[in-house]
């Protein structure tokens, strides 16, 4: 599926603000994961011509950070932090009661493709741990009640499109 | 409060907002040091002898120097944001609380090194972040603070958030360089250092989040007012960031020098009742962990060097008794073979067989030589990585082996982790 022409318009202007378009590659990257919740081969090379690049490189970059999805994933994503302060905090517990409240394994989305459970690295938010990141959200000083909660209240929300995804272009240099 | 000069402004409601901010002194710092020559202006951050928060301690106004005067190449500014190192989350609250006193600090830092643009790297899963940051730079646009010709002072600025996505290694430097321009985030041969080549191989200096938001109180109030903070060689204050098992985890801002202890068990509330302090890492994942008994010292950069850490990015992570130190090592080795950019063969392969040897000890005791083959791999690894990373991911390894070696030998004798609680 081809970009929405606001999306390209999107990404035409963000790589306007830079002295060379290719710096543009990880926020065009988000806009076209936010309209479509991962990136095919077709979008990367889409985005390649945007930004003068080849699909390969693009490809490559789009595979080296985690943010990126390559395949369609679950609607709701949740990012739970393992690393060390969190852990001290009983991340490992909050993880296995997460697999056996979804019915999965950490890496694993719902068959229904609603939820998808992911154990990340360190969010920086280390002194409220645990911590997950949800979405565009935080949350923090995590207990097995209150993700049994945000759990249950997501079982009926509408599904949304795409991923949400940070937003830069609305601050810095005009285009030129 | 008292002692606190980058979270001074942080209990005031609405401080993100622009007008509150200028309400209570914000940007007059301008005032001041856009009349001021870049070198006057370099010259009072190398006297109030501000040193990088990011980890390194690396002296400020030196490292401004350090940018050609007479290059014709533009110059850049870039903010380190990216704030990935496990136990720290200060930029956290700097951003999220007072986004101003950044966009203040960048100004100020471009006016001396001569740049007209500046990013700010900000971690892509801060999104919240990210609003606010984007949102500050915006309404100084609107105020005439950021754009050409700032104030009618002749000093042209420019500023814009760039987001990261999800890669540790990008908080290096030069990664992160390479990240900004649309590349993967792999480090780069040093030298040239950033200084004379760096973002489009153009002379390009990069700072801390919280080294930059004390750069405007330095410059209304003068080198010799942050020196009233701090030792000689640690002058002014940092935010520390506390968690693991204490009471109260937060931030807090202390002078540099203030006891150890005292931040643990007066700020951060003491470790949980009915357990006693085992270790802590005072720096960030990355640092030497100390024992306990090792605690009794201050927290400036010589006194924790002096005990066999580094204060890093200040990132204060206790452990109580509670706590397994081969687990604990081993949960940071998932991060660092995570984390590995998989440049260099020491690092990419070293960070993965330590991970293995340490999941093995504590899932099955391993035998008493597997503990040889971590010092070994270590050895291998030590002094022969790309980058700090692979540095940084023996450490925990080699302090928990030197200090709790009986931890080690106990899991080799009982087949596993002895202290492990059943799921
Ligand atoms: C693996 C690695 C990760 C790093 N992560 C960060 C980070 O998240 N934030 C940061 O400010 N500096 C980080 N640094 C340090 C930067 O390379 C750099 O020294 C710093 O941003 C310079 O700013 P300062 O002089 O103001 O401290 C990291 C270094 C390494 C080797
Ligand atoms: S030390 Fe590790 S992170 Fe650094 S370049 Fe080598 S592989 Fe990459
Ligand atoms: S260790 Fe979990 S947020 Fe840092």
């Amino acid at each position: 599926m081809p970009l929405l022409p606001e999306s390209t318009q999107r990404i035409r202007a963000i790589a306007a603000r830079y002295p060379h378009g290719q710096s543009a590659l990880i926020p065009a990257l988000y806009v076209a994961q936010g309209e479509q919740g991962s990136l095919s081969d077709e979008t990367l090379a889409e985005i390649a011509g945007l930004l003068g690049m080849t699909p390969v490189d693009v490809k490559a970059v789009a595979s080296f950070y985690t943010m990126f999805y390559r395949q369609p994933g679950g609607k709701f994503v949740f990012q739970v932090c393992g690393t060390l302060s969190c852990a001290l905090c009983g991340a490992e517990e909050l993880i296995r009661h997460m697999e056996e409240k979804l019915g999965i394994r950490a890496g694993q989305s719902t068959p229904d493709g609603r939820f998808k459970l992911e154990v990340v690295e360190c969010l920086g938010a280390c002194g409220s741990g645990p911590v997950m990141l949800l979405g565009d959200r935080y949350h923090h000083n995590l207990t097995p009640e209150l993700v049994d909660s945000i759990i249950d209240e997501l079982k009926t929300a509408p599904l949304p499109e795409g991923l949400p995804a940070p937003q830069v272009e609305s601050a810095g240099k005009p285009e030129r | 409060m008292a002692n606190e000069i980058v979270f001074s402004q942080n209990h005031i409601p609405g401080i993100a907002d622009i007008a509150t901010y200028l309400d209570n002194g914000g940007y007059q710092s301008l005032d001041k040091g856009l009349g001021m020559t870049p070198d006057e202006l370099i010259e009072i951050v190398k006297e109030s002898g501000l040193r990088g928060r990011g980890g390194a301690g690396f002296p400020t106004g030196m490292k401004w120097s350090f940018v050609p005067k007479d290059t014709p190449k533009p110059r850049y500014l870039v903010c380190n944001a990216d704030e990935s190192e496990p136990g720290t989350f200060k930029d956290n609250e700097l951003m999220l609380v007072n986004p101003h006193q950044i966009v203040e600090g960048m100004i100020l830092a471009c006016h001396a090194i001569g740049s007209q643009q500046g990013y700010i790297y900000i971690r892509g899963e801060f999104v919240e972040h990210i609003r606010a940051v984007s949102g500050a730079i915006e309404q100084a646009y609107e105020k005439g603070l950021l754009g050409e010709n700032i104030r009618g002072t002749g000093v042209t600025v420019h500023l814009a958030v760039h987001p990261g996505a999800g890669a540790y290694i990008c908080g290096e430097e030069s990664a992160l360089l390479n990240s900004l321009e649309g590349e993967r985030g792999l480090p780069r041969l040093k030298p040239p250092f950033p200084a004379v080549s760096g973002l489009y191989g153009c002379p390009t200096i990069i700072n801390n989040v919280e080294t930059l938001a004390n750069v405007p109180h330095i410059v209304n109030n003068g080198a010799r007012w942050f020196r009233q903070w701090g030792t000689e060689r640690s002058p002014g204050t940092k935010v520390v960031s506390v968690s693991g098992h204490v009471n109260n985890p937060g931030n807090f801002e202390v002078p540099l020098g203030t006891p150890m202890m005292q931040i643990i068990n007066d700020l951060a509330g003491g470790v949980r009742k009915g357990h006693t302090l085992k270790a802590v890492i005072p720096g960030g994942s990355s640092v030497p962990m100390l024992a306990a008994s090792e605690c009794d010292i201050a927290f400036d950069y010589e006194s924790i060097a002096a005990a066999g850490s580094m204060l890093g990015s200040a990132g204060l992570i206790v452990m109580d008794d509670s706590t397994c130190m081969v687990w604990a090592a081993r949960n940071l080795l998932h991060f660092y073979r995570h984390e590995s950019c998989g440049k260099c063969a020491p690092c990419r392969e070293g960070t993965d067989w330590l991970y293995k040897t340490l999941a093995r000890i504590e899932e099955t005791g391993g035998s008493e030589s597997d503990i040889d083959l971590l010092l070994d791999i270590c050895d291998n690894m030590d002094g022969k990585c790309f980058c700090p990373l692979g540095e940084a991911a023996i450490a925990p390894v080699i302090s928990s082996i030197s200090k709790w070696r009986d931890e080690y030998l106990a899991h080799t004798a009982h087949g596993g982790c002895p202290m492990r609680r059943e799921p």
